[in-house]
């Protein structure tokens, strides 16, 4: 987790707050660190942590979050990490037939209809362990990235609906939170997308927004972040706040600074 | 080896060393401290891959591409497990080049290839590799050639124009020997036969293999793509490069090379209608980046994507890829005849590079790239070193200029002096020459201690001459 990222959207992770849906979002850039971020922030925060990793392989999460300070395979050993990992399973699912039913089932047939199995794998994961021993604090499902999906022949109706049967089960029931990464196309027409990140972003309690600079590369500033609070549930009469700051991803941390007062410049 | 002695000081250094995978994978991107057990026979087994080196930022194991600049723009090489994806450019004439670059390396490295098209028959495509460049015969070309633009450049401190200088050269380095990680080819000639029927390839034509049967539920993949997996997959089953098959211990990579994909001749209809199968050709790359990235193979796809209706595929197939190179040549648009662009064939775009094991990645700071094929070599350029070398066409060094500078005397100026104060007066900067320039320098009549500060030839012979250039009188 990235320390300045904490200090801007106020919180440890001792107190990380509960039932939350985080919203990641990038245009133009790239937001993995977001994801790296959120990764490293609840398995420090003692989280049962669902990850649904589409688009690396596991190695790529766990020599970053070494960086970060988490080690992913010992969380996976002792249960605190169950990490979907979506390009393996993908070939395994794909050229041999599976006797039970896969969470990314949808590969091999023609005309998929929802994200069910995918859904009844989140759940099962996330399920509260009822022995007694020291339970993890709260329930958090991961999802790297959610277009992904879009471009594996979902309709972005059915990835709205897994993501509100999620919402319901690990959010309300159980007390826990969501975060998922979702590319924003920009100005290419990608209709499914755009459905997908304005339903969303209309349900979501934070919008992370990570976009490249308007005026093009930069080797001293990689980007612009806008930080959204909303309160999707209540009525909007207080407004909604939003921040704005720039970053530098560096090799173990990102500097965030206010617009225009990056180091380099001062 | 010289590929052998850099793996080591890398690891060495960085302290961490490309192994093979525990279990059942082999994956070029686990990365073990050098005290994991077992590893020693296995670190030594990867060190030893002919044609791989590891990557000075990240440990990860780089093949080249076939065309050394281009390895520098992409940060040292193609990683192991990734797919480079390049967008073709009108009429698929550089694109093809590039797909030659890269069978014809793994050629020359040992690697086994795996070459699918549905346009040609990859026995053809071997046959017309080009031929590798060795030491002798082409080192005295290339200095005769580089030696042509590069007289005076290097060695010409900028100084108003001093921004430029700081920024890296691309590099020109001549052919290296054969043990190195790039060569050279030259597209003129073709690979020896010998070197052919010596390496190891499989073939994947899609007009032959499409009448056999599928033995896979019928998924939204056209019929082209699952063919094609299947083969893909059979390959690195049956010769070992995932580490499953315990028969056979692979220490080879495998090149994959898939031409036009996306074309219509695969029998995928996204070039033809924007409402087309649109989910074809994102499964199929992404079937085949988990096929990749659990097995020791780097792809490189070239992809039509200028014929591609829906924009929104592409914006997808660029998310799906890993690097992405897109090339645009000058035939037959309004650039060629742009003096910017004199001498180039195209612009080459750098359009995503990967971030592997690593929150950042090497980006080269120079963006506008242009590329020529010249006789034997492709190089790639920054775009404003032709501007450059233009501007010193027209005021060419060795000749003095006069320049009136403010309140001071005539006096001599620099080359980017002059440019830069008088070729805002002149029309053109052709006109700003006849202004300043004047062909003999001037003589010294006095005693040497001040030197000759006057007008050219105004007073000589203490008679007052007639004025050069614009003070002439008409008659």
């Amino acid at each position: 987790m990235f320390p300045e990222l904490n200090n801007l959207l106020n919180t440890t992770p001792d107190r990380a707050e509960q039932g939350k849906l985080t919203l990641l979002c990038d245009a133009n850039t790239d937001g993995s660190f977001l994801v790296h971020h959120f990764l490293s922030f609840y398995l420090k925060a003692n989280c049962k942590v669902c990850f649904v990793a589409l688009i690396q392989s596991f190695s790529h999460y766990n020599i970053v979050g070494q960086k970060l300070g988490v080690s992913l395979t010992v969380a996976r050993e002792c249960g605190q990490l169950v990490f979907l990992e979506g390009l393996k399973s993908s070939v395994d699912v794909f050229f041999r037939a599976q006797a039970e039913p896969h969470p990314l089932q949808f590969l091999r047939e023609a005309n998929a209809e929802n994200l069910q199995p995918l859904y009844e794998f989140v759940r099962e994961a996330l399920k509260p362990v009822d022995d007694g021993e020291a339970a993890w604090r709260c329930p958090v499902l991961l999802v790297d990235d959610l277009s992904v999906l879009l471009s594996l022949g979902m309709g972005a109706v059915a990835v709205l609906d897994f993501i509100h049967y999620c919402r319901a089960t690990v959010c309300w029931e159980r007390k826990g939170n969501i975060v998922a990464l979702v590319h924003d196309s920009g100005d290419t027409e990608d209709e499914e997308n755009n459905i997908l990140l304005n339903g969303l972003s209309h349900q979501s309690h934070l919008i992370l927004r990570a976009e490249g600079l308007a005026t093009g590369f930069c080797r001293d500033v990689h980007g612009q972040l806008r930080i959204l609070w909303r309160t999707p549930s209540q009525p909007t009469t207080q407004r909604d706040q939003s921040l704005t700051y720039q970053y530098k991803i560096q090799d173990k941390s990102v500097s965030f600074f206010a617009k225009g007062m990056s180091p380099a410049v001062l | 080896m010289a590929a052998v002695a850099t793996c080591g000081t890398g690891a060495g250094s960085t302290g961490s060393v490309v192994a093979a995978g525990s279990k059942n994978h082999v994956t070029s991107f686990q990365r073990r401290g050098p005290r994991a057990s077992g590893s020693d026979s296995s670190y030594s087994r990867l060190v030893s891959i002919a044609g791989t080196r590891p990557s000075v930022r990240n440990g990860q194991l780089l093949v080249s591409t076939g065309l050394p600049a281009l390895d520098q723009l992409l940060g040292g090489g193609l990683a192991v497990g990734t797919v480079l994806l390049i967008e073709e450019d009108k009429y698929n004439i550089y694109s093809s080049l590039l797909f030659k670059y890269f069978l014809a390396e793994g050629i020359i490295n040992g690697h086994t290839l795996l070459v699918a098209s549905a346009k040609e028959d990859p026995a053809d495509i071997l046959q017309e590799l080009p031929a590798p460049l060795l030491d002798d015969n082409f080192k005295k070309d290339f200095d005769e050639e580089a030696c042509n633009h590069k007289t005076a450049e290097s060695n010409i401190k900028m100084k108003i124009a001093w921004r430029y200088q700081l920024l890296p050269k691309m590099e020109q380095a001549g052919p290296v020997s054969s043990s190195r990680f790039g060569h050279y080819y030259d597209a003129s000639k073709k690979m020896p036969q010998e070197l052919i029927e010596a390496s190891k390839w499989h073939g994947f034509f899609f007009p032959e293999k499409s009448s056999s049967t599928l033995n896979i539920e019928p998924c939204s993949l056209t019929h082209g793509y699952i063919k094609l997996l299947q083969f893909i997959q059979n390959i690195i089953y049956e010769e070992g490069f995932d580490g499953s098959n315990p028969q056979k211990k692979q220490k080879n990579i495998l090149r994959i090379g898939i031409q036009n994909l996306g074309s219509p001749l695969w029998g995928d209809d996204i070039c033809c209608t924007e409402n087309g199968n649109s989910h074809s050709l994102t499964k199929f790359l992404y079937v085949l980046r988990g096929l990749l990235r659990t097995s020791l193979s780097a792809c490189m796809i070239t992809m039509p994507t200028h014929l591609i209706q829906n924009k929104a595929i592409i914006s997808r197939v660029t998310n799906l890829s890993d690097t992405v190179v897109g090339l645009e040549s000058f035939i037959g648009s309004e650039r060629e005849t742009n003096p910017l662009y004199k001498d180039y064939h195209g612009l080459i775009h750098i359009r995503q590079i990967p971030r592997l094991n690593n929150l950042i990645y090497d980006v080269s700071d120079v963006k506008d790239l242009a590329f020529k094929l010249k006789r034997k070599l492709f190089t790639i350029e920054w775009v404003q070193d032709n501007y450059l070398r233009q501007e010193r066409n027209i005021y060419p060094p060795g000749f003095s200029y006069l320049l009136k500078q403010k309140d001071s005397a005539w006096g001599e100026g620099s080359l980017q002096h002059s440019t830069f104060l008088m070729s805002f007066l002149a029309k053109a900067t052709a006109f700003a020459s006849r202004l300043v320039r004047h062909s003999e320098p001037l003589e010294q009549t006095g005693s040497g201690r001040a030197l000759q500060a006057a007008g050219p030839r105004l007073w000589r012979d203490g008679r007052r001459q007639e004025a050069p250039g614009l003070l002439v009188t008409p008659p």
